[in-house]
């Protein structure tokens, strides 16, 4: 085998909406050549069943992600505003429709 | 971190059930052997394809050709599910190709066995995918997110295959004593390699302990193995057939079938590369490999083709 065919078709992440008005979610990864061959290809592998109505492909290499190691420190910021979910407030007994 | 501290914080997580996911920190043997049995799995569906291609052009009505062109489909697509999984754990798919390709890799060993006749479609649908997802059922629980996410969409999709197998199974037993005897014969054929399928048995199978630690597996080869008879058995003689175990009896004490002993030699022997059809599967994947070389190089040469275009 050459070198050159020892480079894999890119890899692109799969995002699939599974019906009109939800949102897409990832399902999954694909190669492809390019990105009209790997959402034919998604289409293949992951909607046999009529998983989906759309599908968004997005080249691997694309996406930046927040890392595991300081989760803790960056979604801390979050944690001590408990006044940011409506259970945080007191509402008399009886009124209704808040 | 000192390793021991990342080590002893990966068991907490992993005790507490929440997934491990790529970017984690993770030991360099769980990946490793992740990296292995993800990757030999996925080779199982994709050579998994052999046996039963065998019998797609003489398929005896267009309804089962139907069927089971979309169950090699599955097959396939389960393949990538898989490999997709290998990758996010840093594995190359090319290298995991060339693995399976040049004979390093394993695969089931179940797949090197013949499908001789028309029986036999309906027998590997009914006991190896039945014993599959046995094995697949657990792994949707598998301590790793990307594995576990692929294993609940395989076993969505495996049920078809497991029960299109036995309705093979049960029209050959309610048929002509021709068919009957078919279905038999399927039936005393495949039995004991489905139950190789499990692998070897939990004393004798030493990788096992760290697996069920680390939560990859959760239940034992035997417990599985056990699990299977019990389901199957059943099913055999709700179609009149007779599992070719001559010491298969009900224990009432264990609530369990006791069963006779595993011909382990004859599992050796095929993981080795000596059973019926190994060299056979794997000069069909190089085949088929090399005969794919030009689309490969077409696509490729094409994608750069209309980038050269859209640049200028």
């Amino acid at each position: 085998m050459s070198q050159n065919e020892k480079t894999n078709w890119p890899l692109w992440e799969v995002f699939i909406q599974s019906k009109p008005g939800l949102s897409h979610k990832h399902v999954g990864s694909i190669h492809a050549a390019d990105a009209q061959s790997a959402i034919e290809n998604a289409r293949d592998v992951y909607t046999r069943r009529s998983e989906g109505t759309s599908i968004w492909v997005v080249p691997a290499n694309a996406i930046s992600a927040s890392s595991p190691d300081d989760e803790g420190e960056f979604f801390e910021p979050a944690n001590d505003k408990v006044y940011r979910h409506p259970t945080f407030y007191n509402i008399p007994k009886g009124v209704k429709y808040l | 971190m000192d390793e021991n501290i990342l080590l002893e914080n990966f068991q907490k997580k992993v005790d507490a059930e929440i997934k491990v996911e790529p970017k984690d920190w993770m030991p360099e043997k769980y990946r490793k052997t992740l990296i292995r049995q993800i990757s030999q799995h996925a080779h199982s569906e994709v050579v998994g394809m052999l046996p039963e291609a065998n019998w797609l052009t003489r398929a005896p009505s267009l309804r089962r050709k139907m069927i089971l062109l979309a169950k090699i489909q599955d097959e396939a697509g389960h393949g990538l599910y898989l490999y997709s999984s290998a990758e996010t754990l840093g594995a190359d798919r090319q290298d995991l190709i060339e693995e399976l390709l040049s004979g390093k890799a394993k695969y089931s060993s179940i797949f090197n066995y013949p499908t001789l006749t028309w029986a036999d479609i309906g027998a590997v649908g009914w006991l190896v995918d039945g014993a599959a997802i046995m094995n697949q059922v657990m792994l949707t629980r598998t301590s790793y997110g990307p594995y576990a996410r692929a294993m609940v969409r395989i076993c969505k999709e495996e049920s078809f295959h497991q029960r299109q197998g036995f309705e093979i199974v049960a029209n050959l037993a309610n048929g002509t004593p021709e068919q009957k005897e078919m279905a038999q014969d399927a039936l005393n054929r495949w039995w004991w390699p489905s139950l190789m399928m499990f692998g070897p048995t939990d004393d004798n199978s030493p990788n096992s302990a760290l697996s069920m630690k680390w939560k990859i597996k959760r239940k034992s080869n035997d417990e599985l193995r056990q699990d299977f008879i019990d389901r199957t058995v059943q099913q055999a003689e709700a179609i009149g057939l007779t599992v070719p175990d001559k010491d298969l009896k009900w224990n009432e004490e264990k609530g369990h079938y006791d069963f006779g002993t595993i011909n382990w030699d004859e599992f050796f022997e095929v993981i080795k590369g000596n059973g019926p059809c190994n060299q056979e599967r794997l000069s069909a994947r190089q085949e088929a490999y090399n005969k794919g070389s030009w689309v490969r190089e077409a696509a490729k040469a094409y994608a750069a083709k209309k980038q050269v275009s859209k640049a200028a």
